[in-house]
């Protein structure tokens, strides 16, 4: 899923504190999986707001609604009937929400509340860790289901490089090394021999350089 | 193995059958070329070539390819380091054309430090290519004369190419593979991360041996000589992929301050008269860096100099 | 020893049954203080419920200084269900730490508010 983490809330008083009436906007999906953006973060967010506000004298009307998702269109329109009721969102949906939020509604000002970190597992209570960098062409097939596009800080094709120490990557000791793992799996799948096969040069046009990327279903459209 | 395919001084060595003998030089955190020149002019007259680092550890430096030209333009025979890490297929295959277009005949290909290691930790990285790949490419271009697009190369370049090996980074079973990989890609010399762990690096060679893969490829074996006690703690603790033994350690703690670097000029001339004879080593890349004008004296006494001319 | 008069005791299961926004709340609607009263750590009937109860009170706490309300105000106690007195004594000093920081700030601005009207 897409993994955020929550803005400091001292950046997010900077965007909205000369605006009066406020919607907190959180979504049921991604966010509310890694605790960044769902209604529980809305309702503390929506709080500490109100309560800074008060303390500056400056109290504001701030409003808490949470979205099923804020990526599809149906759920967006929920707000059109009381849209104009706020002169201001901070959206806690990750940067996609948040986007297609503004694109509907053009003359709200709206305002990130995460910071959208990257595509990810919940590896442990309290730890969301990358996984994928949405290169369009995948190769899992040949790197035993471990990626050396999103795990390896160089994505080398044909690792690991000469910085692998212990099983950990150059930059970090807290970092695996993506291409220690990828011969541990190929040995415990006893394909080894895959190994010396050279990875050829990887197309990145179906990555970010080629340009916003877009999937297309002729079949499902009407 | 014999055949010529490009006017490199160093392929001619090797493939004479000759100790090959290549040196170091990183490109000053400026513009002054008279830094470069002073540095290869130390060093000339015992190497066969002279390697020119690409930013190495990230610090932005003066670039490879114009530290190379210099070089040339007084004659002293450089290697030009690339890495993957800063350049595109782009600017990679561009620069390889630079290189040619002044007849700089050879190249090691590495994929790079990482960024965080230097002054420009905020920065991208590419890595579109990785070193393997780069291999393959200046193969490609040299021996089809073509761009990686399929289009012909007007004067292909004529480079003699090389990639790096690591025989003590992790993890040991695969080291031998990966020099596999690259000698398939078509690394036509290797140049190894400096060695102190003789031990380790002979089981390395002797499994490279067994494969044939010294017969398909020069390995040329690194060799930094340790200035100072200090240097090596530093150089084990504080340097992925870096094995150094304690005895070493302990051999420059066990003499006083001001003979360490002798001590340490020692260990390294010794190192290179044992691993000399051993099958499968083809030469040595002596890599003193900031230390230069050390590198006649290791040539010497290791029995290399003078240095053939063919 | 009693408990003094001014607390507004709040009973649940167990410390973890209480979440951040429940401690914000109580602030907003004019609680000078927030004490948290769990069992001694590593006797948690639920096994965790007190260690989760304490990492959400030191998030609330933090919020609370960066909104200018004052994190000292709010704090978790461990203690055995058996400990009576223990309670009181508690009560007590976290009561006096309140009267010494004084009226919380939103209750200061509001009472403000209503004067200015």
């Amino acid at each position: 899923m897409i993994i955020a983490e929550k803005k400091p809330i001292e950046e997010i008083i900077d965007e909205v504190k000369d605006f009066n009436r406020i919607l907190i906007l959180g979504c049921n999906e991604c966010v509310t999986v890694c605790e960044a953006g769902g209604k529980k973060e809305v309702e503390v967010l929506s709080s500490a707001l109100r309560m800074y506000f008060i303390t500056k004298g400056d109290e504001k009307v701030i409003d808490e609604k949470t979205l099923e998702r804020q990526c599809d269109h149906e759920y967006l329109e929920e707000l059109r009937g009381n849209i104009d009721d706020y002169d201001a969102i901070v959206s806690l949906a990750c940067g996609v929400g948040v986007q297609f939020a503004a694109e509907k509604y053009l003359t709200t000002p709206l305002f990130p509340g995460v910071n959208t970190v990257c595509l990810g597992a919940n590896e442990d209570r309290g730890l969301w860790t990358e996984r994928c960098q949405a290169c369009g062409s995948c190769i899992l097939a040949r790197t035993g289901g471990i990626c050396p596009v999103s795990r390896c800080a160089k994505r080398v094709m044909n690792g690991p490089c000469g910085g692998s120490t212990n099983g950990k990557c150059e930059i970090s000791k807290d970092v695996d090394c993506a291409w220690q793992l990828i011969v541990d799996r190929l040995n415990a799948l006893n394909k080894m021999g895959d190994y010396e096969k050279v990875a050829p040069i990887k197309d990145w046009s179906t990555d970010r350089a080629g340009g916003p990327r877009t999937v297309t279903r002729e079949d499902v459209k009407i | 193995m014999s055949n010529l395919n490009t006017q490199s001084n160093l392929e001619k060595v090797l493939k004479a059958g000759h100790i090959g003998v290549t040196s170091e030089c990183g490109p000053p955190r400026g513009s002054d070329p008279e830094e470069v020149r002073k540095k290869g002019l130390l060093i000339k007259d015992h190497v066969d070539a002279v390697n020119v680092t690409d930013n190495q550890t990230a610090m932005t430096r003066m670039s490879s390819l114009a530290a190379c030209i210099h070089l040339k333009l007084i004659g002293i025979e450089p290697v030009l380091q690339m890495v993957t890490r800063d350049r595109n297929r782009v600017a990679l295959q561009s620069d390889i054309l630079g290189a040619a277009s002044f007849d700089i005949p050879n190249m090691l290909c590495l994929s790079g430090d990482h960024q965080s290691f230097g002054d420009c930790a905020q920065g991208q990285n590419v890595h579109d290519l990785d070193s393997m790949q780069l291999v393959q490419t200046v193969r490609y271009m040299r021996d089809e004369g073509k761009f990686l697009g399929g289009d012909d190369i007007k004067r292909p370049p004529k480079i003699f190419v090389g990639a790096a090996a690591n025989p003590f980074a992790d993890p040991f079973e695969i080291r031998v593979p990966r020099l596999a990989k690259k000698i398939a890609c078509g690394a036509e010399f290797i140049q190894t991360q400096c060695i102190y762990n003789l031990d380790k690096f002979k089981e390395w060679i002797k499994r490279a041996n067994e494969r044939g893969l010294t017969d398909k490829t020069f390995i040329m074996a690194g060799m930094t000589p340790m200035k100072s006690v200090g240097m090596a703690k530093y150089m084990k603790n504080r340097v992925p992929g870096m094995d150094v033994p304690d005895e070493i350690i302990s051999r420059l703690a066990g003499v006083p301050k001001e003979k360490q670097a002798q001590e340490g000029i020692d260990i390294c001339v010794e190192h290179i008269q044992e691993l000399k004879e051993i099958k499968g080593v083809s030469g040595f890349h002596i890599m003193a860096i900031e230390w230069e004008e050390k590198v006649p004296e290791i040539v010497e006494r290791a029995g290399l100099y003078p240095r053939p001319a063919i | 020893m009693k408990i003094p008069a001014n607390f507004r005791i709040v009973r649940v299961p167990c410390t973890g049954k209480v979440d951040i926004i429940h401690v914000l709340r109580a602030f907003e609607k004019g609680a000078d203080g927030v004490y948290v009263v769990g069992c001694m750590e590593g006797d948690c009937h639920y096994n965790e419920g007190n260690f989760r109860a304490r990492k959400r009170i030191e998030q609330a706490a933090m919020i609370l200084d960066k909104v200018g309300v004052g994190g000292e105000r709010v704090k978790m106690f461990n203690l055995s269900s058996g400990e009576g007195p223990l309670f009181a004594q508690y009560s007590i000093e976290m009561n006096n730490k309140i009267i010494e920081l004084g009226p919380s700030p939103i209750r200061v601005a509001k009472q403000n508010k209503k004067n200015a009207a």
